[in-house]
């Protein structure tokens, strides 16, 4: 009986060997088939040092590599050894390396792991990440790693389908503090309901540039297909931000069927992609090319359309999906072999009322893109503030109840705690419900969604709060969202006691060096305000919201 | 001879400037060095590396390709600069 990811992986292994189940896409390289052999072969050099090292199943391992091979094996190695994988995301050009080591340590803090698998190249930041007392008992360098043909025991295949089986971690400070813990039952129990609502076949093939940091990278576009045998095309995302085209020539050449996109990236791939980098290119294969992790823009999808419909993209191919960690991923999904519904409501009576009212003749109305129906065994409520059930076309909050949820937040009882109520998960979204589809039109906390990219607005506060001559603890970061780009920026308001707009802006610039090089986050402004000029609630916080409000006001006032 | 190339090689990094201070940061008040670190400073980010690549493409008909993108390979407006100038003499 297949109850564990080792059994169904195994499995794959004993029954196709030969089977070619990723395509890794290297620019500069020919591209790399791995096989279910390799998979196995490869990962089981992980499996044995872990288990040479005295790593005991049900121990956290953290994985700081970058997208490729090694990281892949390290994390089916980590699983076949029946340890819990973690992926940190690597440190990025502009991130400073202490900043990089802070979060490091706040996640071995919280975490507990019992193992780091690195490069040689980064042991040293490492090191002196983990200092001493730590639950980090071994550093495996990838280079160490010896390779073997004898298979060691799978201890991973002893575990109990509850038991956990993956953390994941959104970043930042906040982020990686709150790992989201899943059971092999919950992941099964989610592709098993995933796969029905994808209508996901034999003959697909999933292309992905995404991150396996992310649910989205890690579930659809990773452990999905490889624990399905559904083919994976995949690229680093470092090297797609740099070629945008290399998602399209891959999905030409190897007839990509379906392809998970976060709604920056619709905007991206059409504002950046040339005619010469596309010839010859064909989208035929496509069924399905799915929004997923950031609020869905209509403009965007229309935008994505009309600049590749030239090469054969399908109308019908447009398809949304509300997902987060806490549900493995999908809670919902739209436009498979359908056309997505778009529900035009008034404008006045959503920002107002809070409700969606159907658009009438006149009023100025706005297009809503349905993130479609819950998948097979999740549940959707909207609640009011007091967790009331709001009813049809009321703007509320997002809760579900599925089998596929959380175990818990990482060790951190306190987060699992506030985050439930009677059994069900409240999301911290806000949408509403019309003719059963779901609608997603915000966020009741504060975190803002940059590049399908979760940020937490204290993280870079904190931050900010940290140069010369800000008022201690008088600065705001928040979210706008950049039609352009089709996601948010972030923006900044700090006071200070300065006058002079000369000093000021050297301020704003060094604001923004800070933030990119403590959070990797590029801000669109910092702007520096007279004391006493920040809004505070009642409970002497500084009000997001309202600030936000403040600063779009001034600046339209300036125009 | 030599003046014609110094020449060109200061224009280019002036309209590097302009259009990297208009249409990437989008603070066309900022005034960018030549020698300044942009991507290792985060002055540009991953995502607009790519923009950097379409501007040298549209002004000067030179192709950067995507594993030249990093700040191995150039880090400054001088240093990209110079890789248009060995391009365009091609």
């Amino acid at each position: 009986m297949i109850k564990t990811f080792t059994d169904l992986l195994l499995d794959s292994y004993q029954k196709y060997p030969d089977k070619n189940i990723i395509y890794l896409i290297k620019s500069g390289f020919p591209d790399q088939r791995i096989s279910y052999e390799d998979l196995i072969k490869g990962s089981a050099n992980y499996t044995t040092e872990l288990s040479c090292r005295g790593i005991k199943p049900g121990e956290v391992v953290i994985l700081v590599l970058q997208h490729g091979i090694d990281l892949i094996y390290a994390y089916f190695g980590c699983i076949l050894h029946g340890a819990i994988p973690s992926i940190m995301p690597f440190l990025t050009e502009k991130l400073i390396p202490d900043r990089y080591r802070a979060d490091l340590a706040s996640l071995i803090k919280i975490t507990k792991p019992s193992a780091i698998i690195t490069y040689s190249d980064f042991n040293y930041e490492i090191s002196s990440a983990v200092g001493e007392k730590s639950s980090v008992r071994e550093v495996i360098l990838v280079e160490k790693i010896s390779v073997s043909d004898k298979f060691p025991t799978f201890l991973g295949a002893d575990r109990n389908v509850k038991d956990i089986v993956l953390l994941q971690h959104s970043s930042g400070t906040t982020g990686l503090q709150k790992g989201v813990a899943l059971s092999h039952q919950a992941v099964f129990n989610q592709l098993e309901s995933y796969q029905k609502a994808i209508q996901l076949k034999s003959d697909d093939v999933i292309v992905s540039w995404l991150p396996l940091y992310h649910d989205m990278g890690l579930i659809a576009c990773f452990l999905m297909p490889i624990l399905l045998r559904i083919p994976l095309v995949l690229m680093s995302p470092f090297e797609w931000v740099r070629a945008p085209y290399r998602l399209f020539t891959s999905i030409s050449f190897y007839h990509g069927t379906l392809c998970w996109l976060p709604n920056f990236a619709y905007n991206f791939c059409a504002d950046k992609i040339r005619d010469h980098q596309l010839e010859n290119i064909n989208l035929s294969s496509l069924r399905a090319v799915i929004n997923c992790s950031e609020p869905v823009r209509w403009e965007s999808h229309q935008k994505f359309f009309d600049r590749f419909e030239k090469y054969g993209l399908q109308p019908r191919v447009l398809a949304t999906c509300y997902a987060m960690a806490e549900n493995v991923f999908a809670v919902t999904q739209g436009g498979i072999n359908s056309v997505l519904t778009i529900d035009e409501i008034d404008l006045d009576d959503f920002q107002k009322m809070k409700i969606a009212r159907q658009a009438s003749v006149g009023n100025v109305k706005i297009k809503m893109v349905s993130n479609g129906r819950p998948i097979e065994n999740t549940q959707i409520n909207i609640i009011s503030e007091k967790g009331k059930i709001l009813p049809e076309r009321q703007v509320g909050q997002i809760a579900i109840k599925s089998n596929c949820m959380l175990s818990e937040y990482y060790k951190r009882p306190d987060e699992t705690e506030r985050s439930m109520l009677d059994g069900w998960f409240k999301t911290g979204d806000l949408g509403y419900i019309a003719g059963g589809e779901l609608y997603v039109s915000g966020r009741i906390k504060d975190m803002i969604i940059v590049g399908g990219k979760n940020i937490y607005p204290q993280d870079i506060e904190y931050i900010a709060m940290k140069v010369n001559r800000i008022l201690k603890g008088r600065v705001v970061a928040f979210g706008l969202f950049n039609e352009k780009l089709g996601t948010e920026e972030v923006v900044v308001v700090a006071e200070a006691d300065i006058k002079n707009n000369n000093d000021k802006e050297i301020i704003t610039e060094i604001i923004k060096k800070e933030v990119a090089q403590n959070s990797a986050i590029t801000l669109r402004n910092a702007y520096i305000v007279e004391p006493k000029w920040l809004i505070k609630t009642s409970s002497g916080k500084i009000a997001r919201g309202a600030n936000r409000e403040k600063y779009l006001k001034e600046l339209n006032e300036a125009k | 001879m030599q003046k014609v190339k110094i020449m060109k090689h200061d224009e280019i990094i002036e309209i590097l400037k302009k259009k990297i201070a208009e249409e990437i940061i989008s603070q066309p008040n900022r005034k960018i060095l030549s020698d300044e670190p942009l991507v290792s400073s985060g002055l540009i980010d991953s995502f607009h590396l790519v923009d950097l690549a379409l501007i040298v493409e549209d002004e000067f008909g030179v192709r950067i390709d995507d594993t030249e993108l990093n700040s191995d390979f150039f880090n400054t407006i001088s240093q990209l600069a110079d890789v248009i100038t060995s391009r365009i003499k091609k």
